[in-house]
């Protein structure tokens, strides 16, 4: 087994089933499967945060699809539609319906879970100034979930690029293909391989992440500033206020 | 020492579950008690994991037994690697093999692909000690399946008809497909066949062919044995430059078990099966069917069991 042989032969670096082009599709079916997953949780978990109601149904219910095997799920989804989808589409569909059913639950408990848990003096306050309900929502409680969203959506990205490997499964492109063709012709050097590029992939990600939360939420609401004691917590909610938009 | 204890659970868990898989068989490879192998003239007869393997070997068993010859049921044992190990050590004597399939793991380099030159090829990169009887002429060897609707709409018969075709044509197969030269790749140097596409689907299996039915793919690999193939209507091209190597049925045995009556009980066996035989054995096995009735049904037919 000779893993830096793979990663340094050049020819695993060109071509149409390259490196480059595998780690493109490979972010092509997460992304699509991410915003799938955002248009989908965002909204549910927004109407969760703001009423109080249908936490127990509506994320038990995405909770418990969460816990179907993928590769299953991914044949299953394959057979029913495969008599009435043409083209491509009938391989990408089940695979990104698959990544989304993991992707939903993360960021639709981040959000209600922070929209509940948005500072309700702040919310208070808002109210005070005469803000309505959907300013309270836009200006005060979706920035203070923001944090524990933009967690879930970390959470939901990591679950998306692993799995995505088994998009290979269904004929399509993607790092899960090193994985299932080196199986296939016992090249135990480009399995390891696809493996090693998906995990740096996902940390790549986390970084991404990481750093994409520091820039859109509001300083006010890191760790540091919320742990501080409660004279200055009513500051902190006033200059949250002001700096939005 | 963690990692280690870690790899022992790793290792263990795997066990238990390929002994889960045997199908009450028990553990496949401790046949024999303590000294490892069958005592005097019983013969252990082993199998591969799949229904097909299962299924001749049973029929292999009832064919001894009628003819009085103490035998070992030990299914399902798992893949080549491993019960080709088994018939090396003892722990089984007998187990039906696919000539072709046989002789590409043995030898990846040959090039045989005709009955006769692989049975040839077969005989002499056997290891020491274990002998092959007479192949039947029944096989299961890889197809390049088309829809009836495909083969009318370009007046299909063989593979060579595909020539100018192809182009137009998306092909599915298993992974190593595109790499191999008993798919892609021969397709291409042998047959001069540039398909407009592959897709790596799986090996013959439901993939493979739902696409082709449904007609996300218009060409694919599947198996001559598959009961689909006929309950699907699809055509199977005749590979009329034998690119695929022949696969024919063969009983590999292990040389100190072998015996007239023996060989003459599994030479008749072996003549009398058919890849039609084969086809509706196995479209019976997928109702659930109990093996051993099946193998009974075709003893009988065949008049080989003398019951």
């Amino acid at each position: 087994m000779n893993i830096v042989g793979w990663f340094t032969d050049p020819a695993n670096w060109s071509g149409s089933g390259g490196i480059p082009v595998q780690i493109g599709y490979h972010l092509l079916y997460s992304a699509i499967a991410l915003l799938a997953a955002l248009v989908i949780a965002v909204p549910l978990g927004i109407l969760i945060g703001s009423t109080g109601r249908g936490e127990a149904v509506v994320a038990g219910f995405a909770n418990a699809l969460r816990a179907l095997p993928s590769l299953g799920l991914l044949v299953l989804l394959f057979l029913i539609i495969s008599p009435v989808v043409a083209g491509k589409l009938v391989y990408i569909l089940p695979t990104v319906v698959v990544l989304v059913l993991l992707a939903v639950p993360p960021i639709l408990t981040g959000t209600y879970a922070g929209i509940q848990s948005a500072d309700p003096h702040a919310v208070d306050a808002a109210r005070g100034m005469g803000f309505t309900r959907s300013q309270i929502l836009m200006r005060v409680q979706l920035p203070c979930a923001l944090p524990l969203m933009v967690s879930g959506v970390r959470s939901s990205t990591l679950q998306i690029v692993s799995t995505a490997t088994i998009a290979a499964y269904l004929g399509l492109q993607g790092l899960g293909r090193f994985i299932l063709d080196g199986r296939a012709t016992a090249s135990f050097s480009e399995m390891a391989g696809g493996a090693i590029l998906v995990a740096l992939l996902a940390i790549v990600l986390e970084f991404t992440f990481a750093w994409i939360g520091r820039l859109i939420v509001s300083p006010g609401l890191r760790r540091t500033a919320i742990k501080s004691t409660s004279p200055l917590e009513t500051s902190v909610t006033t200059v949250t206020l002001e700096k939005s938009p | 020492m963690k990692k280690r204890s870690i790899l022992s659970i790793v290792a263990a868990t795997a066990v238990l579950a390929l002994s889960a898989c045997g199908g009450g068989g028990g553990d496949p490879l401790s046949g024999g008690g303590s000294d490892k192998g069958s005592a005097g003239s019983q013969i252990i007869i082993g199998s591969a994991d799949f229904t097909e393997s299962q299924l001749v070997a049973s029929i292999y068993s009832q064919a001894l037994q009628a003819k009085g010859v103490s035998v070992k049921e030990q299914f399902n044992i798992g893949s080549r690697e491993v019960y080709l190990q088994a018939l090396k050590d003892g722990s089984i004597d007998l187990v039906p093999e696919y000539s072709g399939a046989l002789l590409s793991y043995l030898d990846p380099k040959s090039t045989a692909a005709t009955k006769d030159a692989v049975t040839a090829e077969l005989k002499s990169k056997l290891p020491a000690g274990i002998a092959m009887l007479t192949p039947s002429a029944a096989e299961d060897k890889d197809v390049l399946a088309v829809t009836q609707a495909t083969a009318d709409k370009y007046k299909l018969k063989t593979i060579s008809d595909l020539t100018l075709v192809a182009g137009e044509l998306v092909l599915g197969g298993p992974a190593e497909w595109k790499t191999r030269q008993q798919g892609v790749v021969g397709l291409r140097d042998v047959y001069g066949l540039h398909f407009k596409d592959f897709v790596s689907l799986d090996a013959g299996g439901t993939l493979t062919m739902t696409a082709l039915t449904n007609g996300q793919i218009q060409a694919g690999d599947l198996f001559s044995t598959d009961p689909g193939l006929k309950a699907n209507h699809l055509v199977a091209l005749e590979d009329n430059k034998n690119l695929f190597a022949a696969e024919n049925v063969v009983p590999l045995i292990k040389a100190g078990k072998q015996n007239d009556t023996v060989t003459k009980t599994l030479d008749a066996v072996s003549a009398k099966l058919t890849t039609d035989d084969l086809i509706s054995m196995n479209a019976e096995a997928a109702t659930g069917a109990n093996l051993s009735d099946i193998a009974k049904k075709w003893l009988a037919r065949a008049g080989i069991s003398g019951q």
